[in-house]
């Protein structure tokens, strides 16, 4: 099959490449651009490990051909940190347990980022509806809450400072 | 203590949160070319014949295996060798691999399964252990103890019997626990190279590095030393991960062959075919109790459904009944096992290996104890523990055990002694208990070498670098031998650089399962760390001007009063006067006390405890159950790093959770126009269901610490053990909330409405297995308990023709 040329805004930053034209976004990110941050659990939809914002909204990348995210924002979790410093999600991640294989993590990092865009104060019930369709079999689930409640309050702490 | 105890972020967490920890697959290599493998469509089946030319022909298709190329069998336990890489003639069960394919892109070597030609020869497929008690023929394997019977076991401390019908009650219970499978998020994967010296590396998403290198040297015909085995990070592994793979052994016969690198990640179908998970056990307890609530005895059989090969299924069957003898006094103890070869994907280990399943019974049992004697099944509890430093009947030694407190402080927090029985209908509450090992007292394979080596180099810079093979699996091994090493030598943790399960560069550590690496990497670590210190002090206490045994280590310095150096200067100073700096460590467990054949399965350094209440709701008119709240206590020795020790606690709570409510790895049959195969009912993450976000109950953690002589710093396990007491609980408490017993793992809505049904029709509430089958056990080997003179020895040899 001939390839597609591709032109992707990933992380700020475009990226042209060219791929077949049945890549799944997930693939064209990690074989074609080397992002391996990205995860897989199923390629099916099923586990939210390959979570990516697109436009500011967490989508499963194994879900989305790469075509049709020409023109379109995408943001892994190579994209959280400003430079070396880790988003205050991550460092409440890091700190807090919510991280323990670490291999659902950035699909629920950019999940709790776009919540938080949204609502930047959710309570625990919010939190646990807007990542209930990530699944993580290490935590149960009760650190990462914690974590995405103690990210907000540094997120909040800083918009203050 | 300056590190040990303190909540720290771990030494690995950045790379975590940032997608940098490697995993198997993230791994790409120049020339890197990929691998499928085809499975049988058959449960059971004689392969008549395989053609490969078509695939080997496919445009982009470099290599086709089959079972030709792999004629040496191999097993992660020395005495069930009993797989093939892929099957040369018989397959086993649906997903049994028959053929491997390398093509330049997974899309291709997909393409190129479909050409692979291969005529079965179907054989009448063994779905339960009941058929497999039933029919001899066909075998499934042409070795065990007869016909489908893989392993029969069966032992005697003390006459349980004689002491049970001498009991005031005797309470006889059967009870059934489902198999289920760990999930790991991470599917398996690995990549094969040749490196430039010729040499093969394989890494590989595997708990257990050292096995596998194991068995690459047997299967491909190699010399070990020309063989490295990396264990990547762990994307989750929970036991899935650690028996040897077909896919591992594949790949990397196929870089040697091809001279290129090979890859291979499973899709999530094939990873329920892989399994070696939680197998389903069906169990009898007969317990005789005094009136005052005492056992006298106990007599255990469990029938144990294997699967499709042995795995881990010898030791899987021993500890259906080895530690039923370490939470309570039990004096007497009959335990008789069995387990059966099915045609289903093989059973191994899953967190808790073999223990979840005996203990669901031995905890529901004690609930109904406790209701028929009118006694609080706390006090009944607290009143028969262990005690410490104790030999229990089958001859394991207990070092220290917490459960006291722990089941205290359960039943503190959960306000027990007034809302247990109290609560309205339809809500209530339900208290088990667990133990489990810190190890495995002895290795898989036999012989004298340590089971944990540690290395650590310093140099001149200060720097620190600990190797061990210990496997980092999202549990945290990594940080935990940072922890002890920089407590032993005063200095930060995130000073230490860990270089990990890798056979090429580390000392050997047998991996990370039955809860070892804490308590024997971390014993490896203090040695190592405190040659060390015993240098570095010396050399100090010269600059100094005192005696080393003055000199003291903390916050990056080396220290007599206010004098002080900074660690790096002290190792220069010790570079100086010793030469370049390393020291090795290593474990090995002390010597269990039983003697017995079969006294293997059982003996740990340390046990550690664990007791739970569980809340529930249910809803008399759906079945539906809700868990509004679990409080947990687990007696942990010694907590290294409380965040990630709470982690593990919760995790196991999740995962007993999970189990007790909704997992099951369960099969069905097709019809006989479509050959009749036992396929696997849901192998996908949507289909198999497991607890989300949404489901989960609020989690009240404590650890407790009652430190153990044989742990570093007094410290015991945590992945596993917090597991056991929760899906007990849960069945406890649903009997609380709507006085219906649920003899069977997972509890679901239909059981809990059958058994209410009865319930209202005036029959017994309960829901579970109705009948044990006839299981030829063997006479048992008697194994007097030490308070019946014996000295751990049996007194009668196994009666080999009773076996027969």
């Amino acid at each position: 099959m001939r390839h597609a040329q591709l032109a992707l805004s990933v992380n700020g930053e475009a990226v042209e490449t060219s791929v077949a034209p049945y890549k799944t976004l997930l693939e064209v990110l990690r074989e074609d651009l080397g992002l391996t941050g990205t995860k897989h659990g199923c390629e099916l939809g099923e586990c939210g490990a390959c979570a990516v914002l697109i436009d500011g909204e967490p989508q499963l990348s194994c879900l989305v051909l790469a075509l049709e995210c020409e023109a379109r924002e995408i943001e892994t979790v190579e994209g959280m940190a400003r430079g070396a410093q880790l988003h205050p999600l991550q460092a409440a991640f890091a700190d807090l347990g919510a991280a323990q294989c670490g291999y659902c993590t950035p699909g629920i990092l950019l999940t709790a980022k776009a919540l938080l865009a949204r609502e930047p104060r959710p309570t625990p019930s919010r939190i646990k509806e807007a990542i209930s369709g990530n699944l993580c079999r290490c935590t149960g689930y009760q650190q990462i809450v914690e974590a995405i409640e103690e990210g907000a309050r540094r997120m909040d702490d800083e918009r203050r400072r | 203590m300056n590190v040990v105890g303190k909540p720290r972020r771990r030494v690995d967490g950045r790379a975590k949160v940032t997608g940098q920890t490697r995993f198997a697959d993230d791994f790409a290599l120049p020339r890197m070319v990929h691998l499928k493998l085809l499975r049988s469509p058959h449960a059971h089946a004689l392969i008549e014949s395989l053609d490969v030319a078509r695939a080997q022909a496919h445009p982009g298709v470099h290599l086709v295996l089959t079972g030709k190329d792999f004629p040496v069998t191999f097993g992660i336990l020395p005495v069930t060798q009993d797989e093939y890489a892929l099957a040369p003639e018989h397959v086993r069960y649906v997903g049994d691999p028959v053929a491997g394919v390398v093509a330049r892109d997974e899309q291709t070597a997909t393409e190129a399964l479909d050409l692979i030609e291969v005529r079965y020869h179907p054989l009448e497929p063994i779905a339960t252990p009941e058929e497999a008690l039933a029919k001899p023929e066909p075998r499934i394997h042409a070795y065990g103890e007869r016909g489908n019977i893989h392993r029969l076991q069966a032992f005697q401390f003390g006459d349980a019997d004689a002491a049970i019908a001498a009991s005031d009650h005797v309470f006889e219970d059967i009870f059934f626990y489902e198999g289920n499978t760990h999930l790991p998020i991470e599917q398996h994967a690995c990549v094969a190279a040749l490196d430039a010296d010729g040499k093969l590396t394989l890494w590989s998403s595997t708990q257990v590095p050292h096995y596998v290198h194991r068995a690459l040297a047997r299967v491909l015909r190699m010399p070990a030393s020309q063989i490295r085995v990396i264990a990547t990070p762990n994307g989750g592994g929970f036991g899935g991960k650690t028996d040897i793979c077909n896919h591992e052994l594949v790949a990397a016969k196929a870089a040697l062959v091809l001279g290129r690198p090979v890859k291979i990640c499973l899709n999530r179908e094939e990873v329920f075919y892989m399994h070696r998970g939680r197998h389903p056990v069906l169990m009898k307890f007969r317990t005789g109790v005094t009136k005052d609530g005492k056992l006298t005895g106990m007599h255990l059989q469990t029938l144990v459904d294997g699967g499709a090969y042995g795995s881990y299924g010898v030791a899987s069957t021993f500890y259906t009944g080895a530690l039923q003898t370490v939470t309570y006094e039990l004096p007497r103890y009959q335990f008789e096992a069995a387990r059966v070869f099915t045609n289903k994907p093989p059973c191994g280990p899953k967190r808790g290996h073999g223990t979840p399943q005996p203990r669901y019974g031995q905890e529901i049992q004690l609930d109904k104890i406790a209701e028929r004697l009118d006694k609080d099944p706390a006090e009944l509890r607290l009143a028969m523990l262990a005690k410490p430093n104790s030999l229990t009947a089958n001859w394991l030694r207990i070092g220290s055990i917490g459960l006291e407190q722990c089941i205290k402080t359960v039943v503190e927090r959960s306000d027990w002694k007034n809302r247990y029985r109290k609560l309205p209908q339809g809500r209530g509450l339900g208290l088990a208990c667990g133990a489990y090992l810190c190890g495995a007292g002895l290795p898989i394979y036999w012989n004298k070498m340590p089971q944990s080596g540690v290395q650590l180099l310093l140099d001149r810079s200060g720097q620190v670098t600990l190797f061990c093979g210990a496997t980092e699996i999202g549990q945290g091994s990594d940080d935990v031998l940072a922890a002890i090493v920089s407590e032993v030598l005063g200095i930060d943790p995130y000073e230490v650089r860990c270089v990990t399960g890798d056979t090429g560069m580390t000392p050997v550590d047998l991996g990370s399962y039955s809860s070892r690496v804490t308590l024997m990497a971390g014993n490896a670590a203090i040695q190592a760390a405190q040659k060390l210190k015993s240098m570095l002090a010396e050399a100090a206490a010269e600059d100094l001007e005192v005696t080393p045994e003055r000199i003291s280590f903390a916050n990056g310095r080396v220290s007599f009063e206010s004098h002080s150096l900074t660690f790096a200067e002290a190792v220069v100073l010790a570079e100086a006067k010793f030469g370049t700096l390393g020291a090795v460590g290593s474990y090995s467990p002390p010597r269990a006390p039983g003697k017995y054949k079969g006294a293997g399965v059982g003996p740990s350094p340390a046990y550690s405890y664990t007791a739970c209440v569980v809340e529930a709701q249910v809803d008399p008119r759906t079945g539906w159950i809700t868990i509004p709240k679990i409080w947990i206590a687990h007696d942990i020795g010694r907590t290294i790093n409380p965040v990630l020790a709470r982690g593990q606690v919760e995790g196991s709570v999740y995962m007993g959770l999970s189990e007790a409510l909704m997992e099951e790895q369960v099969f069905r049959r097709l019809p006989p126009k479509l050959s009749r195969a036992l396929v696997h009912k849901m192998p996908s993450l949507l289909e198999y269901k497991s607890i989300t976000s949404l489901e989960m109950p609020e989690m009240d953690t404590v650890l407790i610490e009652d430190p153990d002589p044989n742990g570093p710093f007094g410290a015991k396990e945590v992945g596993q053990g917090p597991l056991l007491p929760v899906p007990p609980a849960v069945a406890n408490a649903i009997h609380d909330a709507v006085g219906v017993r649920i003899n069977e793992i997972p509890i679901t809505p239909d059981k809990v409405m059958r058994a209410l049904e009865k319930k209202a029709k005036g029959e017994a509430p309960r829901v579970g297995p109705e009948r044990f089958p006839d299981v030829p056990y063997p006479q048992p080997l008697i194994v007097p308990p030490a308070w019946e003179g014996g000295d751990g020895s049996e007194v009668k040899r196994h009666d080999a023709a009773a076996v027969v």
